[in-house]
């Protein structure tokens, strides 16, 4: 309990210095090169108060959730494809270590002609964000099933789809999970980029949109939106997995460590 | 079902397994030249030092590896894939339970394959359950017990498919020895009653005489062959301080000494 308290009281000391030196450097510079924790402040209600930021946080959650759920949906079972099928994998393999270093926003203006302005492009360009990576630890994860749980399936008398739906899909989970956690990092940076240059609306729209009228205040209230925004669906993927998935050894507490 | 008949008798005959070198067309030998019969019902240990090919014997019983020549049959039929006539107990539970599954779950894992209904599932497994003393423990997840509870869930998992004839992969190899001990005597408790062929692979000598009926011994690799076979004519449970015991004991014990050397 003592401990606890200490914890806690650290923890507190360590935001009020940090938004101290916030504070100081916003007086050493001045308001428009740092805006200070009071301005970001006053940025933020003015935001709040014509229900802009609201909307804009509503807008890039729903293209995240969108492409990112659309993109996990494709990618497991592309994964477990690719994981299962020596003869899938071994020309699925160079292809994915070719694509996987292009990153999302380099194909944003192809998606635009691809899809068109609207909302298909962004979703298409989180889909592809999060494809990568989950289909990627997904089949690692059918890699590393360990061939005792397999053979011992076969000796019990399961077949090669039961095999695959009682021991290989449940054994992969961990990593399929693993996977679209962090996708959610990498579809939270593809659409910052696409609402920069491509958009209307969106937390992105807003940090560079704020560029016009010098409103480093606005900038920093995305910032600190998308900050929050990540942190707190990490938090409740996290929980999630841990509420739904504990049988599959899903126990990870704090957001992942990288 | 699965009681004592003459259908299950494993054949092997010259079996060999081996493997070329990819470029300069060598041809290694694993085992060579291995004739063994194994009885329905026998209890029979594979003995041999470390790396002499005993686990690939057993896997190639349990069809796991394919051979590369000579005979393997059970029954009069070739074995060329698992078959669900064989379980297997690794030596490994960790790699070989399902963590995700509750220990009653893991139990009934076979039993789900081939679609029995929930309640002859259950009854069955808490029939083995109570065998290996784990009732109680139905709802626990593997990771929650210790290295012997989570052999005997390997061992309730493959009786509850009530298959003829058991493989054991050194079973007990990783258990601290006061568990290894109890264990054993559980397993001798357990051949007796249910009356399967067991073939459990080891290489601790008195492991091999307190359980088995016999005693295949392996040499050391490469090209391992079964050099003897030894009659344990004592009765079981077994004392391990009788004196026939430990002269036993002794004879496998400079057996090895002579034909090794240094490999053990």
């Amino acid at each position: 309990m003592n401990m606890l308290r200490k914890k806690w009281a650290i923890l507190v000391l360590l935001w009020v210095a940090g938004l101290a030196i916030w504070q100081l450097a916003a007086l050493a510079y001045g308001p428009e090169i740092v805006p200070g924790p009071i301005d970001t402040w006053k940025g933020a209600q003015e935001l709040l108060s014509d229900g802009s930021l609201v909307q804009y946080i509503g807008i890039s959650f729903y293209r995240v959730f969108v492409g990112w759920t659309l993109g996990s949906l494709l990618a497991i079972p592309i994964g477990l494809a690719i994981g299962t099928l020596p003869a899938i994998r071994v020309f699925a393999e160079p292809f994915l270590n070719f694509i996987r270093f292009i990153p999302p926003i380099a194909f944003i203006t192809l998606f635009l002609v691809w899809f068109g302005i609207g909302e298909q492009s962004k979703i298409a360009l989180i889909m592809y964000a999060t494809l990568f990576i989950v289909v990627m630890n997904t089949f690692t994860g059918v890699l590393s099933v360990e061939e005792d749980k397999i053979r011992s399936a076969r000796s019990m008398g399961a077949s090669e789809w039961q095999i695959l739906l009682h021991v290989i899909i449940p054994a992969t989970t961990p990593f399929i999970f693993t996977g679209i956690r962090l996708a959610m990092g990498t579809s939270y940076m593809a659409i910052i980029g696409a609402e920069m240059i491509a958009a209307n609306e969106g937390v992105g729209f807003l940090i560079w949109n704020s560029r016009l009228f010098f409103r480093t205040d606005w900038i920093f209230v995305g910032l600190i939106s998308l900050g929050l925004m990540g942190f707190s669906t990490d938090r409740l993927v996290g929980w999630l997995g841990r509420k739904l998935l504990y049988r599959y050894g899903i126990v990870s507490s704090g957001p992942l460590k990288r | 079902m699965s009681l004592v008949s003459p259908l299950n008798t494993i054949n092997i005959h010259q079996l060999n397994k081996s493997y070329e070198e990819p470029k300069a067309g060598n041809i290694h030998y694993i085992i060579k030249d291995v004739d063994l019969v194994i009885r329905d019902g026998e209890f029979l240990v594979l003995l041999g030092p470390s790396g002499c090919g005993k686990s690939t014997l057993l896997n190639m019983i349990a069809g796991f590896v394919a051979k590369s020549g000579g005979q393997l049959t059970i029954g009069g039929r070739e074995v060329d894939r698992p078959g669900k006539d064989r379980a297997v107990v690794f030596q490994q539970a960790d790699s070989s339970l399902f963590p995700w599954l509750t220990v009653r779950e893991n139990v009934e894992f076979g039993l789900k394959m081939k679609r029995t209904p929930r309640k002859k599932r259950q009854e069955i497994s808490d029939h083995y359950l109570a065998m290996v003393n784990l009732a109680g423990h139905e709802d626990k997840f593997p990771r929650e017990l210790s290295g012997g509870m989570k052999q005997r869930v390997q061992l309730a998992r493959v009786l509850s498919n009530d298959p003829a004839i058991l493989l054991m992969d050194e079973p007990f190899g990783a258990l601290d020895a006061m568990t290894r001990r109890s264990m054993q005597k559980e397993l001798s408790t357990i051949w007796r009653q249910t009356h399967k062929t067991v073939i459990f692979v080891t290489h601790d000598i008195q492991e091999a005489l307190l359980l088995g009926q016999r005693i295949a011994v392996m040499s050391a690799g490469p090209a391992s062959q079964i050099t003897d076979i030894y009659e344990v004519p004592f009765s079981y449970p077994r004392d391990v301080t009788s004196s026939d015991f430990l002269r036993l004991d002794q004879q496998i014990q400079s057996h090895f000494d002579e034909s090794l050397g240094g490999h053990l």
